[in-house]
């Protein structure tokens, strides 16, 4: 046992001489040299040595050291042995040259123990700040934070000096300032709070916490690092909101491309389409399809455009499916609408187990195409996936289509004038039959669109209707039937609430809460928020 | 749509309708205990024993179909949630079930279900409370369904929520609340539900002799059930009923209390599903909240419409024809039963609108072959 402690303790003080002895460049290969040394102590110190040198060459060489794969020759050369492709190589270590004429019995395996493995872990971390892998320094400077010390100031700066990618230099000084913080005089540790009050990163968060309950803290210092944290938790409380707020809109926009279709079946025709949601399968299946096909009939550079031929195919699809369900069912049943709703929940139920009977049931992969691959950083502590913004955008052109076809072309105004006045529409010569058809093709291929959309963010699945038929009847109820404006603030809001419940209430319960609320705001308000007046809602009365 | 014939008051209790339930209440309550008990095992008429709560679980069905049939078929109300009354009436018998496994469970607690020492809970939930007591449960099978329907209801029909509007926040109630009994911390047992019984009332649920007896349980509770349906629709009150079914406003105008019918129509028949639910549960085994899902309530509609809304017997018959279909498919070719359904749903609502129901009687009333749309009216 004492022994065992003599040794930790003389190990201990060749650690602090071995950091403190000043290591310059031109003794790399002196360094690599003592990592051959007779006693352990004297490759640790060559280990720490190298670690704080700052040189990436070392790097391999320390990995290879901890793997016992370090040799070390009878003229006193060091080299590494690598399995390459089955066949061993072995490289002089400081110059990197192949040695062909590979002597093995003449080159002995370099011991390790457990001790000189902590050391080499140590550095090289330290080292990969001066990795030629840009990735690499950009995880160590983000892993600097989480130890920092004097010694990683100094390497920090050294790395800094180095460094020519902004980013990285950005993640390294902050891991500077926050070393400063632990290790630094007053002066570079005003500074470092001052550094660290821009950040939104909940680990330098806790370090200045930390720091501002430390015992012997200046009372300056500790003044500074309060507004620090007051100003990190604004720039928090704002991230959150605007993290929240997105996502909000982004739910809102599925729950919009999901809602918009059934807004003008149900909402301008007053048909209770409960198949609306396998509308929505179909189209994401369309766009399964469509990815499938371009994966095997067309070159691989075209793949990415798989989506912007799945949008219209859906749209024709559905809108054709939804064609042949009028025709073929919904028109007997006009004027009886829970019956209606009985008549589509069946032919839901057999486009469902269709699906599953060709598909299989269990969940396609539809991948992003990769310019919707990633999401970029608008203000720090949140990512905009490129995703997500691009169904925001995409439901409003479908919404300012849509709001375009129905208010400024024929056929839109041959629908408005069928839905108010279907026997004077008659009478002026418009084909009632066709514009019933055509309108619920329009309602069903934009909810096939939907379900092109909804395969960048979710699983495609027989059952993907249900998930969205719920939510997009609430949708159309609470914003008003019959009105586009409703259906638009119904879903925003809907997402909003809903994204802002989540954190406190957690998914589920914040869920329950939401569809409580509207059963009771149905109660008062029973025809939605952006109720239709006059006549028309006479009739409907 | 016309007042439906056989509805008068004259001919309601008269002798031959007695006659004739007389003889559908021996057949449902004696054929199946003596083809069970007293025909030998190995004859080709006789009941093996697990066919009893098949049987029994379809008489809770019909029972179910009855209750949605009274507001839908009468009053003109569809609730596409009433299997969330269903549920919460098998919930507290399941309740019950649970407290009386005590130490059997697999941790031996005397007091607490094994759910609940799963999650580490120390003490009994209050809602819990009281459950251990046959009668207390059997209360609360009644009270929860109908206080949450005459709560549900007095706001919906107060603010004169109708047709559709109606049939989608009764949707919007039970998902919510199958989503809430999905929760584990809710004290309900999560997705497993509760499950495992071992007795009720001191009989084992597993003897047969207690499956005969629950048997004629739900087929009692049938039998009464229909009479009560079949007093509350010849009575005044079902005047009311139907005519604020055809024309909600005019009803109103007459000085009738169109609220207060539906509020007292919608409570009653949401108590006779929770007795349904109640009946079911021990019979099946377990509650689960997929129970409460709005897939299983549509699926009631169905049942009603295959036997004919607005006549009592219909919806008694479809529930039994589409579940012995169910139980008959889903076993010999499970992938076509949901084309069978969906194609019911649709053949139902475009070519007999009225059901089985529909082909005894003479039609009163030729539809017009292509109707035209006119947004959701009162005749829903």
């Amino acid at each position: 046992m004492a022994s065992a402690r003599l040794v930790g303790f003389a190990g201990l003080i060749l650690l602090l001489v071995a950091g403190a002895a000043p290591a310059s460049a031109d003794d790399f290969a002196a360094l690599v040299g003592g990592l051959a040394g007779d006693s352990f102590a004297e490759k640790q110190r060559a280990v720490v040595a190298l670690g704080t040198l700052g040189d990436a060459r070392a790097i391999p060489i320390l990995q290879a050291l901890a793997d016992e794969r370090l040799l070390k020759g009878s003229d006193a050369r060091i080299a590494i042995s690598a399995t390459d492709g089955g066949t061993a190589r072995v490289r002089d270590a400081v110059t990197g040259a192949d040695i062909p004429d590979i002597d093995l019995p003449g080159f002995g395996r370099i011991i390790v123990n457990n001790r000189l493995r902590g050391a080499i872990k140590v550095a090289l971390g330290a080292l990969t700040l001066f990795s030629s892998d840009p990735a690499d320094r950009l995880a160590a400077a983000q892993d600097a934070l989480r130890h920092p010390s004097a010694e990683e100031a100094a390497l920090l700066e050294k790395a800094i000096a180095a460094e020519q990618n902004s980013d990285i230099r950005a993640a390294m000084q902050q891991s500077l300032a926050a070393a400063r913080l632990v290790s630094g005089s007053k002066q570079e540790r005003l500074a470092a709070i001052q550094a660290l009050s821009t950040t939104t990163d909940p680990q330098i968060k806790n370090l200045l916490e930390e720091f501002r309950t430390s015992p012997g803290a200046d009372p300056e210092l500790r003044k500074a690092a309060d507004a620090a944290l007051a100003s990190i938790g604004n720039r928090l409380w704002l991230v959150g909101l605007a993290a929240n707020l997105f996502q909000g809109i982004s739910l809102g926009s599925v729950l919009l491309l999901a809602a918009i279709g059934l807004a003008i079946t149900f909402g301008v025709m007053g048909v209770i389409n409960m198949a609306h949601g396998e509308m929505i399968m179909l189209g994401a299946y369309t766009a399964f399809v469509c990815q499938q096909l371009f994966r095997s009939f067309l070159p691989a550079g075209w793949i990415d455009a798989y989506l912007l031929v799945a949008v219209p195919v859906a749209f024709l699809f559905a809108g054709g499916v939804g064609v042949v369900l009028e025709r073929s069912v919904i028109r007997f049943l006009y004027g009886r609408p829970l019956e209606t709703l009985l008549a589509t929940w069946g032919v839901s139920l057999i486009l469902q187990q269709a699906v599953r009977s060709i598909f299989g049931s269990p969940n396609k992969e539809v991948s992003n195409p990769s310019w919707m691959t990633g999401g970029f950083d608008p203000i720090g502590g949140f990512t905009v996936t490129w995703s997500r913004l691009y169904i925001i955008i995409f439901c409003f052109i479908v919404l300012g289509v849509l709001a375009l076809v129905l208010n400024r072309t024929a056929f839109g105004l041959h629908m408005r004038a069928v839905t108010q006045n279907r026997p004077m529409a008659s009478v002026m010569g418009i084909r009632t039959a066709r514009v019933d058809a055509l309108t619920f093709g329009l309602g069903s291929g934009i909810a096939g669109m939907a379900g092109v959309a909804l395969t960048q963010v979710g699983n495609v699945s027989p059952n993907l209707g249900t998930i969205y038929i719920v939510d997009s009847f609430l949708v159309v109820v609470f914003g008003g039937v019959g009105n586009l404006m409703g259906t638009l603030v119904g879903a925003l809001s809907l997402g909003i609430v809903n994204k802002f419940l989540e954190p406190v209430a957690g998914a589920i319960l914040g869920k329950i809460v939401i569809l409580v609320a509207i059963i009771l705001f149905i109660q008062w308000r029973p025809r939605g928020l952006f109720a239709l007046r006059g006549r028309i809602a006479e009739a409907e009365a | 749509m016309a007042v439906a014939p056989g509805v008068g008051a004259r001919s309601a209790w008269g002798p031959g309708f007695w006659a004739s339930f007389a003889a559908c209440a021996l057949v449902l309550t004696l054929v199946v205990p003596v083809l069970n008990i007293w025909v030998a095992p190995d004859s080709p008429v006789a009941l093996p024993d697990y066919l009893v709560p098949l049987l029994g679980k379809y008489l809770c069905y019909a029972l179910l179909a009855l209750s949605l049939d009274l507001i839908w078929g009468y009053a003109g109300i569809l609730s596409l949630g009433h299997g969330a009354f269903f549920a919460l009436g098998g919930y507290c018998m399941g309740m019950y079930l649970m407290r009386q496994i005590g130490t059997r469970g697999v941790y031996g607690n005397p007091l607490l279900p094994d759910f609940m020492v799963f999650l580490n809970w120390k003490e009994l939930p209050w809602f819990w409370w009281g459950f251990d007591h046959f009668a207390y449960a059997a209360a609360m099978v009644v009270l929860v369904p109908g206080l949450l329907a005459l709560v549900f209801g007095w706001l919906a029909f107060r603010s004169r929520v109708t047709g559709v509007y109606l049939s989608i926040i009764t949707q919007a109630m039970t998902y919510a609340l199958m989503l809430a009994f999905f929760r584990n911390d809710m004290g309900f047992g999560g997705n497993n539900g509760l499950t495992d019984y071992k007795d009720i009332l001191g009989w084992d649920v597993h003897w047969s002799s207690t499956r005969l007896a629950l048997y004629l349980a739900s087929a009692l509770a049938l039998g009464l059930g229909y009479l009560a349906c079949r007093f509350i629709t010849v009575s005044k009150l079902g005047r009311v009923l139907l005519a604020l079914r055809d024309a909600e406003s005019r009803v109103r105008f007459l000085g009738y209390s169109v609220t207060n019918a539906k509020l007292f129509v919608f409570t009653f028949s949401a108590v006779l599903a929770g007795i349904a639910g109640a009946l079911y549960v021990p019979q099946v085994g377990i509650i689960n909240p997929s129970e409460f899902s709005p897939g299983n309530s549509i699926e009631i509609a169905i049942w009603v419409s295959v036997g004919g809304r607005g006549s009592l017997l219909g919806p008694i018959v479809g529930a039994v024809l589409v579940n012995l279909a169910k139980t008959w498919l889903t076993g010999a070719a499970p992938e076509t039963w949901l084309f069978v359904l969906g194609a019911l749903f649709v053949v139902m609502t475009l070519v007999f609108p009225r059901g089985l129901a529909g082909l005894t009687r003479r039609p009163d009333r030729i539809r017009p072959s292509v109707a035209v749309p006119v947004p959701a009216g009162e005749q829903a």
